[in-house]
C-alpha cells in the first residue's frame, strides 16, 4: 500500500519538475537563489566575521571601486564586497527562519481553523483576521524594539506578523480538501482529528505551502532589511544595516553611490529570485492560473 | 404553464425589500469594536513584555541614578500591581489620554495632533496616485494578457514589489536631492518645508516640492501591488460570457473593457486594496523616517529610536486603530457597491 | 439569410493547432429555424461564435460567412460592429454568466439600442418595457439585477435582449441547457412564438436533439468539426451517428425503449489526432473496412436530406 503511494508521489514529483522547467522565469529565480545560498554557505572558507570589524578596514574611507576593493569601501574603510558577502549569511538565514516560523504558525492555525467546526474554528478565524488587519511592519518594529533586536527576536517579530495570510490560504485549502468524499469515509471509519489532518489534509496542502513559503522568504528578507535599516536590529552584518550605515554617514550627499547601490541590489536580486520562483511554483501547482489553450 | 400565466404570477410577486445595509453595518461596527478592544488589551501587555522593565531599557546609554530610575518607574505607574495598572491604562486610553512623552515631555495626544495633518497629506496624495495609476494600468494589462504592455507592466511591478521602500527612497535621495555626477540635486533632502517657511502660495509650492520625493517613493512600491491585483481580477472577468455578449452587441473594445470588465473587476480589487492598508502604513512610516517628513510615522520612528515607550505605545495604538476603522469602512462600502451582496 | 461556405476554425496553441471546425457549409433561409446538434467538442459552439467574429485572437477562421449576402469574415471593423446585434444577435446560456452581474437588466437590454443609436432615454425605456412583456416578464423587472432572477427568467432576459434591435437572425447557443425541464419547455415555447411572430431566422445549437426537433424545421448534426447529416427535423436519420444520438434519449412511457441498447461506446475524437478516413468509424456500429481509409462528403440520401456516410445514398 505505501509503495504504491510512494511510486505515485515520485511520478507526480517528476511531472511537477517537467512543468516547472517550462517556467523560465521561475527557473532563473531558482538558479539565482541557489547561487546565493551556495555563496553564503562557502563564505567562511574565504573570509570570517572579522571582516565586519570596524578596525579591520584597510582601504580609504568611502573610496570608490578600485582593483583593491572592487565594490568600494564604507565609512570605516571596510570592503563593501566582503561585507555583503558575509552579510548574505545573516540576511538569508533570518529570511529563511522567519519564513519558516511564519509557515509553521500559519499552517497549524490554518488547518485548525479549517478542520474544527463550531466555536473553536470560529475563534481561531477571528484571531487570524485580527492579526491580518494589524499593520505588519509597525507591529514588527514595536516587537523588535521591546524584545531587543537580537537575531532570535527579529525572527520572532517577522514570523509573528506574517503568518495570517498563510493561515487564510491554508484554511481555504483545508476546507476544500475536507469537502472531498474520502474524508467523509475516513470519518465514518473512525479517523480522529490527528489522522485526518496529518494523513489527508497536510499532504494535499503541502505543494501550495511550498509556493507560499518561497514567497514568504522574499517578504521576510525585505522586512528584515527594513527593520535593520530603521535601527531596531542589533545585527551588525545584515545588508539592511549596511544601508543604515550609508544613510547615517551621508553616502547620498557624499556621492558614495556604491555604498548605496550594492547592498540594495543584493536585496532586490535575492528577493526577485524568490518571488519569481514562488510565482512559478504557484502557476505550476494551481492549474487555474495556467494560460488556457482555447475557450 | 404559458408565458401569460407566468406573467400573472410574477405580477403578484412583491418586489424584494432592501434592508440589508443597516444591519450589516452594525455587525461590522461591532466586530471593529471587538478588534479595537483586543488591540488595547494586546498593547497593554505588549509594552509590559519587556525583559526586566522598561525603565532599565530607558537607562541604557544614559547616566541615571537609582533614584531617578525609581522616579521614572513611579511616573509610569510601573510599581503598582498589574490589574491596577491595566485599569488605569484602560481609563486613560478611553478618555483619549495617551500619556506623556518621555522625550518631549508633552502629552502624546498633542504631539499626534500636530503631526497627523502632514501624514494625511502625504499618504492621502500617494494613495490617490497609486490607486489611480495601479488600477488603470492593471486593467489595461489584464485586458490583453501577454501583450507587450502587459509584459512590461508586470515586469515593472514585480521589480518594484521586490524593492525595499527605504532603498528606493535612498536612491531617489541620492539622485534627485543630492545630485549625481553632472545631474544637480533639485529636491530638498528633508522636512516638509524650508527653514524660512514661506507664506501663501509660495508656501504651498514649497511644501509640494518637499513632498515630491517621499510621495514618489511611497507610490512606487504601493502601486505595483494594486496593478497586479487589478490585472488578475480583470483576467478573471475576461473569460466570462457576458463579456462576449457585450462584444456581440457591437461595442468598441475599450467600451467593453470600461463598462463591463472593469466594474466587475473593481469589486474584489477594492477589497484587497483595503485589506492591505497595513502595508501602506508601514511604507509611510519608512518614507517619513528617511525624508524626515514631520508626520505621525516619523513620530513613531523617533519613539522607537529614543526609546520613548509611552510615545511608542500611543502612536502604535492610534495607527492600529485607524487601520481597523478603515478596514471596517471598506467592508461597508463594498457592501454598498456590490449589488449581489446588497440585497442578501 | 445566413450562408456558411466551407467555414473552418483552427485554434493556435503551444505546439500546434487544433482544427475545431473542418469545413462546414450550410444555409438558413429567411424565417427558417435550423438546429445544429452535436456532442461537446464537435465544434458547434465555435461555429456560433465564428458567425460574428467573436472567437479569441488565437483562432484562425477561414471560409465565408454570408449574412444577407455580405461576408462577415472580410468586413471592416466598423461595419462589423454595426452589423453585430442589429442584423444578427446571440442568446447565450443566461443562467450562467451571460449577463453582467453588476448592471440592471433594463440597462443591459437597452445597451444595444444606445450603441446602434436606435433609441435613447424615454424611448429606449419604453422599448425595454415592450421587450420584457414580449418575453413574459413584468415591467418592474427592468430595475432588477441578474442574481435576483431565476435561471428561466434570466434566459428570458437574454432573449429580450437579443430582440432589441429587431435582428433578422438569432443564434441561440445552448439556450435551455442549464434549465429545469419545465422551465425549458416554457422557454422553447417562447422562442417558437417569437420567431414566428417576427419572422426571424434561427440557428439553435444544442446537444439535445429533442429540444432542437421541437423548435427547428431542419436539423444539422456535427461530428468532429464536420457536418455528418442535414435534413428536415420530422424525417428519420440516416447517418449512424445521428441515429445513435437520437436513440440516446429514452421515450417516456415506452417500455421497449428502456431495454433497447443505447448510447455509443468511446469518446469523441481528439481534434489533434483524428482517425483516418471517416472520423466516426472507430465508434460506428456498422463500419465497413473502407471507412477507415476513405473520407466521405455529404451526399443526398432521401427527401431534402444529405448525410456523410458510405452506406447512405444511391
Amino acid at each position: 500500500m505505501s509503495t504504491v503511494a510512494w511510486v505515485r508521489r515520485k511520478r507526480a514529483a517528476g511531472r511537477f519538475w517537467t512543468d516547472f522547467r517550462k517556467q523560465r522565469a521561475g527557473v532563473a529565480g531558482l538558479v539565482i537563489l541557489a547561487a546565493a545560498v551556495v555563496l553564503a554557505l562557502i563564505a567562511p572558507l574565504f573570509i570570517d566575521a572579522g571582516v565586519t570589524n570596524v578596525v579591520s578596514g584597510t582601504g580609504a574611507k568611502l573610496a570608490p571601486p578600485s582593483p583593491a576593493d572592487p565594490l568600494g569601501t564604507d565609512e570605516s574603510g571596510r570592503s563593501v564586497l566582503l561585507m555583503i558577502w558575509w552579510g548574505s549569511r545573516t540576511s538569508l538565514l533570518i529570511g529563511f527562519l522567519a519564513a519558516l516560523l511564519s509557515m509553521v504558525i500559519g499552517t497549524v492555525l490554518g488547518i485548525a481553523a479549517g478542520h474544527f467546526r463550531g466555536w473553536v474554528g470560529a475563534v481561531i478565524l477571528r484571531i487570524t483576521d485580527w492579526f491580518l488587519v494589524l499593520p505588519s511592519l509597525v507591529t514588527a518594529l514595536v516587537l523588535a524594539a521591546i524584545l531587543g533586536g537580537s537575531t532570535a527576536t527579529i525572527i520572532v517579530a517577522i514570523g509573528v506578523t506574517s503568518w495570517p495570510s498563510t493561515a487564510r490560504l491554508i484554511r481555504a485549502q483545508t476546507l476544500a480538501v475536507e469537502a472531498r468524499p474520502y474524508i467523509e469515509r475516513s470519518l465514518a471509519l473512525g479517523a480522529g482529528h490527528w489522522h485526518i489532518t496529518t494523513r489527508h489534509v497536510l499532504p494535499n496542502v503541502a505543494p501550495l505551502l511550498l509556493a507560499s513559503t518561497t514567497l514568504e522568504v522574499a517578504s521576510a528578507i525585505v522586512t528584515e532589511s527594513t527593520l535593520a535599516f530603521l535601527g531596531v536590529s542589533a545585527n551588525k552584518t545584515s545588508w539592511g544595516t549596511m544601508l543604515r550605515g550609508s544613510y547615517d554617514w551621508g553616502a547620498a550627499t557624499a556621492g558614495a553611490w556604491w555604498y548605496i547601490l550594492v547592498p540594495g541590489l543584493c536585496i532586490v536580486t535575492v528577493v526577485m529570485a524568490f518571488t519569481l520562483c514562488g510565482r512559478a511554483l504557484e502557476t505550476v501547482l494551481n492549474p487555474r492560473l495556467r494560460t488556457r489553450a482555447h475557450a | 404553464m404559458t408565458a401569460d400565466t407566468t406573467t400573472a404570477v410574477e405580477a403578484l410577486e412583491e418586489r424584494p425589500a432592501r434592508h440589508g445595509l443597516p444591519r450589516y453595518a452594525a455587525t461590522k461596527a461591532g466586530g471593529a469594536l471587538l478588534s479595537i478592544a483586543m488591540v488595547i488589551v494586546a498593547t497593554f501587555f505588549l509594552f509590559r513584555l519587556l525583559p526586566g522593565d522598561p525603565v532599565r531599557a530607558l537607562a541604557q546609554g544614559r547616566n541615571m541614578t537609582p533614584e531617578q530610575l525609581d522616579l521614572e518607574r513611579a511616573r509610569l505607574g510601573l510599581d503598582k500591581p498589574i490589574p491596577e495598572q491595566f485599569l488605569h491604562f484602560l481609563q486613560q486610553t478611553l478618555s483619549f489620554d495617551l500619556g506623556t512623552s518621555y522625550e518631549y515631555k508633552r502629552p502624546v495626544v498633542d504631539l499626534i495632533g500636530e503631526r497627523i495633518g502632514s501624514t494625511l497629506l502625504l499618504t492621502g496624495t500617494a494613495l490617490v496616485m497609486a490607486v489611480s495609476l495601479g488600477l488603470w494600468q492593471g486593467a489595461r494589462a489584464g485586458w490583453k494578457p501577454g501583450s507587450r504592455f502587459d509584459k512590461v507592466s508586470t515586469a515593472v511591478s514585480l521589480v518594484l514589489w521586490s524593492v525595499p521602500t527605504f532603498w528606493l527612497g535612498l536612491l531617489l535621495l541620492m539622485v534627485f536631492a543630492a545630485g549625481i555626477g553632472p545631474i544637480p540635486g533639485i529636491f530638498p533632502t528633508r522636512g516638509s518645508s524650508s527653514v524660512d517657511k514661506p507664506d501663501g502660495f509660495a508656501g504651498v509650492l514649497d511644501v509640494a516640492q518637499h513632498m515630491v520625493l517621499p510621495c514618489l517613493t511611497l507610490v512606487a512600491v504601493v502601486y505595483a501591488q494594486y496593478l497586479l491585483v487589478m490585472r488578475s481580477s480583470v483576467i478573471d472577468e475576461v473569460g466570462q460570457d457576458y463579456i462576449t455578449t457585450a462584444r456581440a452587441k457591437g461595442l468598441r473594445d475599450d467600451d467593453v473593457r470600461r463598462r463591463h470588465a472593469v466594474p466587475n473587476a473593481l469589486l474584489p480589487t477594492v477589497t484587497l486594496v483595503f485589506m492591505r492598508i497595513g502595508f501602506v502604513v508601514g511604507g509611510a512610516v519608512t518614507v517619513e523616517a528617511i525624508f524626515s517628513w514631520p508626520g505621525l510615522g516619523q513620530l513613531f520612528y523617533e519613539a522607537i529610536r529614543v526609546p520613548d515607550f509611552t510615545l511608542m505605545q500611543g502612536t502604535f495604538l492610534l495607527i492600529t486603530v485607524s487601520v481597523i476603522v478603515m478596514n471596517t469602512l471598506a467592508d461597508v462600502v463594498y457592501h454598498v457597491l456590490d449589488p449581489r451582496v446588497r440585497s442578501a | 439569410m445566413l450562408e456558411l461556405d466551407e467555414l473552418t476554425v483552427k485554434y493556435r496553441i503551444a505546439g500546434g493547432e487544433v482544427p475545431a471546425v473542418r469545413g462546414v457549409s450550410l444555409s438558413v433561409p429567411a424565417g427558417e429555424a435550423l438546429g445544429l446538434a452535436g456532442e461537446s467538442g464537435s465544434g458547434k459552439s465555435s461555429v456560433a461564435l465564428a458567425l460574428l467574429r467573436l472567437l479569441p485572437r488565437s483562432a484562425d477562421v477561414g471560409g465565408r460567412v454570408l449574412l444577407d449576402g455580405e461576408d462577415v469574415l472580410s468586413m471592416k471593423w466598423g461595419r462589423l460592429r454595426a452589423v453585430r446585434w442589429s442584423s444578427a444577435s446571440i442568446v447565450f446560456q443566461g443562467a450562467q454568466h451571460g449577463l453582467n452581474p453588476v448592471r440592471r437588466i433594463g440597462d443591459q437590454i437597452a445597451e444595444p439600442l444606445l450603441v446602434h443609436k436606435l433609441a435613447s432615454g424615454a424611448v429606449a425605456d419604453r422599448r425595454v418595457q415592450e421587450l420584457l412583456s414580449q418575453v413574459g416578464l413584468p415591467a418592474w423587472r427592468a430595475r432588477s439585477y441578474p442574481h435576483e432572477l431565476s435561471g428561466g427568467q434570466r434566459q428570458r432576459v437574454m432573449i429580450a435582449m437579443a430582440l432589441a434591435c429587431e435582428p433578422q437572425l438569432i443564434i441561440a447557443d445552448e439556450p435551455t441547457t442549464a434549465l429545469d425541464l419545465m422551465v425549458q419547455a416554457q422557454v422553447l415555447t417562447l422562442i417558437r412564438r417569437l420567431i414566428a411572430d417576427h419572422g426571424i431566422s434561427l440557428l439553435m445549437i444544442s446537444h439535445d436533439l429533442s429540444v432542437l426537433a421541437d423548435v427547428c424545421d431542419r436539423l444539422a448534426v456535427m461530428y468532429a468539426g464536420r457536418l455528418v447529416e442535414v435534413g428536415p427535423s420530422s424525417g428519420e436519420f440516416r447517418h449512424p451517428y445521428s441515429q445513435a444520438l437520437a436513440a440516446a434519449f429514452p421515450t417516456v412511457g415506452d417500455p421497449a425503449s428502456r431495454l433497447a441498447p443505447r448510447g455509443l461506446a468511446g469518446d469523441p475524437p481528439d481534434p489533434q489526432q483524428l482517425p483516418g478516413g471517416c472520423a466516426f468509424h472507430p465508434r460506428c456500429p456498422v463500419a465497413l473496412e473502407t471507412c477507415a481509409t476513405s473520407d466521405v462528403q455529404l451526399r443526398a440520401s432521401g427527401a431534402g436530406r444529405t448525410a456523410a456516410c458510405v452506406l447512405v445514398g444511391e
